[in-house]
């Protein structure tokens, strides 16, 4: 007989996320759903405020991706509105951008996806001398990995477990048969998440040099960027290059070895090696080098195409269509099941809430649960659709697309990680390889992220606007959008502006996506697809489905669109000129 | 209060909280510090440091070494409403020097999504049983608003679909102090916004227990960090101003202590981004600096170990730790009087003073009209210790 889990919440990520799944008598999966639990609607709320404003108040979408909605939002409107920012600007922004992107993905191995891979009680059985030589294997310089760090991490970790006390670490997971790393090897992992913790403080700093704070920096206008003083200053451009270095060292020497280190560990673990999910892939440019170039390029690789290129065959990757971009509701909690392009996006709730059955608890025997209507609507995300297919976004699209396309720098970052691991290029397309990808493309940018440093400093010895000035006509109507890579996957934003004020906006993010519930077809999203096949160990210890939810490094604030709680239509909204409270 | 009077008052609690059994079994924070190569001269530097942020008269600081030697005993449970995690992440960056990041690791943190590795009925067991086992003592920090009423539902947790509402007052009946971590928790933030299509709450109006609030979108790491030894310091609420922020972080404007305030009062203005003005670091307010408006720690204490802010960083202040700032401070570029269009929100409170103030185009009738305008509004329902 079938059974029913409810994971829920999902913790570590951003948002409030549920996943249920039935499994057969077997424990495999038959069936997922992916579950958004919360809404907030922002793009309501943008409607009939100054453009200008816009980018501040969708930056609050995520505090995680912190910078990625902000900039979207402040180049959507420089879109609609046909400004070119100064060159120093768009370097800048990239800047940033590399401090954005190496602090979320170290972030998220280490703190958020690291303890489904590390079995951190394991580390106290591991010998410190031997997790010390252990290191080297992976690298020829270890971080954090000396006798004497291992031993002090050791204390550490036995100090909250003999005290049975384990504040975050509790009540996890711990023993479960698929954590594959050895005593030695948990050790070294929980070092560096320690290392982790303290560096990701001074990769925010980074941020902050140009960008004010992190989270939420406040430094990018529309037309540019405000930070014209830190960027003449030779001693804030030292302290960002210091603070770079410092990170890209820990990419290379700690990041980089670790996901070797898993890779080899878990090669044969059936649970990670499958799990593609979706495999349409999409990304999009993002990371301006220079006067021309961007670090990763766009691209739309349909299955067939990804099979074709694993397996050594003719394949071809696709221009973006952008007008075949379309977000549908068959199985959201909204009224209007219809696809609709973003720039026609609408929303009306339709909340049709939980039912009441027996699942499998942390027990492992049944209880009674609140759980999803399999039949009808289940969740706040919409589903988006390109030419009536799903996609998949995130790093593993992206390094994929831009493998295919030749993209040397990605290449040879690639190639080098299948030969130490010495696995196949097939791997790349499974749950491992997500993980894999992200750390790819945190090493790409540790490795090429200062040619954009360069280029700034020398087009700084011969230009130094850093805003372009512009008008906002009252009279015109503007339309504009942002379409780019972001931490988590393609990220887009869509504006309309009419009588000087936002009319409608629309954000269809990555995690939008990827956390996609089934459309009218039944076709699934790519969390949902990924879980399909899985088979678990243990009912009560699902910790197969986290880990595999987890490689999408899911943010779900970010995937929930937007409604109005009282049944009106989002376009029912309008800007009264007298002033009054509508 | 007297400084002495005060003195014996904090020394007092202090020594009362020694006398509570310890939470863990394991060493005090200063055997721990040893431990990780902080030297206890260092340890008071930084116990002079915070003293001096909370604004107390450095004979205070063994009082405050003593209370972060304390802060073992208070588990602490931080949950997650209608949010963007930003306020988790600014405690996250909690540095300057590491010791604060040990304080995190030394207060028990019983429960917290984004950094527990418990999911789904472990996570909600964890919650259940840190609530009971230490009921009435537990510091509870909430971040997000809450969709409240009809709306209710539009936030669920757990196998069980418990609202974020029903989550959120069970935990606050049973905590020992509650502070709003950020402006959504403590004003309703982006999510309550006009038309506030969620219903969103801010957590003082879904329980009827005190809540300190700690706005800020986010709140700097030093202010969530500082309250929670504030609280360990006063044993009681501390010193709040009208919207119940703590005074010692938000009794200032960011414009009397601002670095460009001298331009300010020389009429030297930035006119448009990028300008000449800009790149001498001139004052922002024509371009929509909120810093006259708003209350908070910003010019002095700044963000990511005193990295930046804002104003440094040449964009003007928001108004991110006021309430309502979404829908008040807009434009966020542009002087509160000057708006573009008339909106839906009217033209803010300030008008009257702006527009005598952009009109008049001289510093000194900007500032008096905008701090007379402010002080007007600071002075109702002002709450004094």
């Amino acid at each position: 007989m079938s059974k029913r889990i409810v994971v829920d919440p999902i913790t570590r990520i951003e948002g409030h996320l549920r996943v249920e799944v039935i499994v057969d008598d077997n424990n495999v999966v038959t069936e997922a759903y992916s579950s958004s639990t919360l809404w907030r609607g922002i793009e309501t709320i943008l409607k009939g405020r100054d453009p200008r404003d816009a980018g501040f108040m969708v930056q609050r979408i995520c505090g995680v991706c912190t910078y990625s909605h902000y900039k979207a939002g402040i180049m959507a409107v420089e879109d609609a509105l046909g400004i070119e920012p100064p060159l120093n600007a768009k370097l800048t922004r990239t800047l940033m951008n590399n401090a954005l992107f190496l602090h979320d993905h170290v972030v998220h191995f280490y703190h958020l996806h690291g303890l489904d891979w590390v079995d951190v009680v394991s580390a106290l059985k591991a010998d410190p001398h031997k997790a010390a030589a252990e290191s080297f294997k992976y690298t020829d310089a270890p971080i954090a990995c000396g006798a004497d760090d291992l031993v002090a991490t050791q204390k550490r970790v036995a100090e909250f477990v003999k005290k049975g006390h384990l504040g975050p670490f509790a009540n996890a997971y711990w023993g479960h048969p698929t954590y594959k790393l050895t005593p030695e090897q948990n050790l070294i992992a929980v070092s560096h998440y320690l290392k982790a913790l303290e560096l990701q403080r001074t990769v925010a700093q980074m941020m902050a040099i140009f960008g004010a704070k992190q989270p939420h920096p406040q430094s990018l206008t529309v037309g540019g960027v405000t930070c014209v003083m830190d960027l003449q200053t030779p001693s804030r451009l030292g302290e960002y290059l210091t603070k770079f270095k410092e990170i890209a060292d820990f990419v290379n020497r700690a990041y980089y070895p670790d996901v070797v280190m898993a890779g080899l560990a878990y090669a044969k673990e059936p649970s990670v090696t499958g799990g593609l999910g979706v495999p349409n892939l999409f990304t999009q440019k993002e990371f301006q080098i220079n006067a021309k170039e961007f670090l990763f390029e766009s691209g739309v690789m349909m299955g067939e195409d990804v099979v074709n290129l694993i397996t050594g065959k003719p394949f071809k990757v696709q221009p973006l269509d952008e007008s075949k971009i379309t977000e549908e509701a068959t199985r959201a909690w909204y009224k209007d099941n219809a696809a609709y392009h973003p720039y026609e996006g609408r929303q009306e709730p339709n909340y049709t809430g939980f039912k009441d059955a027996q699942t499998i608890n942390d027990k492992g025997v049944l209880a009674p649960t609140k759980v999803i209507d399999e039949n009808g609507k289940y969740t706040w995300i919409k589903a988006p659709r390109y030419d009536g297919k799903p996609l998949q976004v995130g790093p593993l699209a992206n390094i994929v697309v831009n493998y295919a396309l030749g993209n040397k720098r990605v290449k040879v970052v690639v190639d080098k990680f299948l030969k130490d691991t010495g696995l196949p290029i097939t791997a790349v397309a499974s749950t491992l390889g997500r993980t894999a990808c992200r750390m790819i493309e945190a090493k790409v940018i540790a490795d090429n992220g200062l040619e954009a440093f360069n280029a700034l400093i020398q087009n700084l010895k011969v230009d130094d606007a850093t805003c372009t000035s512009y008008k906002i006509d009252k009279n015109k109507e503007y339309k504009g959008r942002y379409i780019g890579h972001v931490p988590r996957g393609v990220l887009s934003h869509w504006v309309k502006i009419k009588n000087g004020v936002i009319e409608n906006y629309q954000a269809v993010v990555p995690s939008t996506w990827n956390a996609s519930p089934k459309d009218a077809k039944g076709v699934r999203g790519s969390y949902e697809e990924s879980l399909i096949g899985l088979k678990i160990t243990d009912l009560s210890q699902p910790l197969e489905i986290v880990r595999i939810i987890h490689s999408y490094d899911p943010c779900l604030a970010c995937a929930v669109h937007v409604m109005d709680t009282k049944g009106n239509e989002m376009s029912s909204y309008k800007v009264n000129v007298n002033g009054a409270s509508c | 209060m007297e400084h002495a009077k005060l003195y014996e008052r904090l020394a007092e609690r202090l020594s009362n909280l020694e006398k509570f059994p310890r939470i863990k079994e394991e060493k005090s924070i200063a055997a721990l510090m040893e431990e990780h190569g902080i030297s206890r001269r260092d340890f008071m530097k930084w116990a002079a440091g915070v003293t001096a942020m909370l604004s107390l008269p450095s004979t205070f600081t063994p009082l405050m070494a003593q209370a972060a030697e304390l802060t073992d005993r208070l588990p602490v449970i931080w949950l997650h409403m209608a949010e963007c995690t930003g306020c988790s992440e600014s405690l996250l960056r909690t540095d300057a020097p590491t010791i604060d990041s040990l304080i995190f690791d030394h207060i028990s943190l019983e429960y917290h999504e984004t950094l527990m590795v418990a999911c789904g009925w472990q996570a909600e067991h964890n919650l259940e049983s840190a609530i009971e086992k230490y009921k009435g003592k537990y510091i509870l920090m909430v971040e997000g608003g809450i969709p409240a009423g009809s709306s209710e539902f539009f936030l669920t947790v757990g196998p069980h679909g418990q609202t974020g509402q029903k989550s959120a007052q069970k935990a606050a009946d049973s905590a020992a102090a509650i502070f709003a971590i950020g402006s959504c928790s403590s004003f309703g933030g982006i999510q309550a916004a006009h038309p506030n299509p969620t219903n969103a709450q801010p957590l003082s109006k879904v329980t009827n227990k005190p809540v300190i609030n700690v706005p800020g979108c986010p709140p700097s790491e030093k202010n969530i960090v500082g309250n929670v030894l504030h609280y360990i310091l006063f044993g009681t609420l501390p010193a709040l101003d009208a919207y119940n922020r703590p005074k010692w972080a938000y009794g200032l404007r960011i414009h009397d202590l601002c670095e460009r305030r001298g331009h300010f009062d020389a009429g030297e203005f930035v006119q448009e981004f990028g300008d000449a003005g800009a790149k001498k670091g001139f004052c922002l307010y024509k371009v929509g600096c909120k810093g006259p408006y708003t209350f908070n720690n910003c010019s002095r204490e700044r963000f990511n170990q005193h990295t930046s802010w804002p104003v440094q960083a040449g964009h003007g202040c928001i108004g991110c730790s006021e309430p309502g700032f979404w829908d008040n401070m807009g434009p966020f570029e542009e002087p509160l009087g000057d708006r573009l269009y008339h909106t839906v929100y009217g033209e803010g409170a300030d008008k009257t003073a702006d527009k005598v103030g952009v009109a008049l185009l001289t510093a000194t009738a900007v500032g008096i009209a905008a701090h007379a305008a402010i002080a007007a509004v600071k002075g109702s329902g002002k709450t004094e210790e």
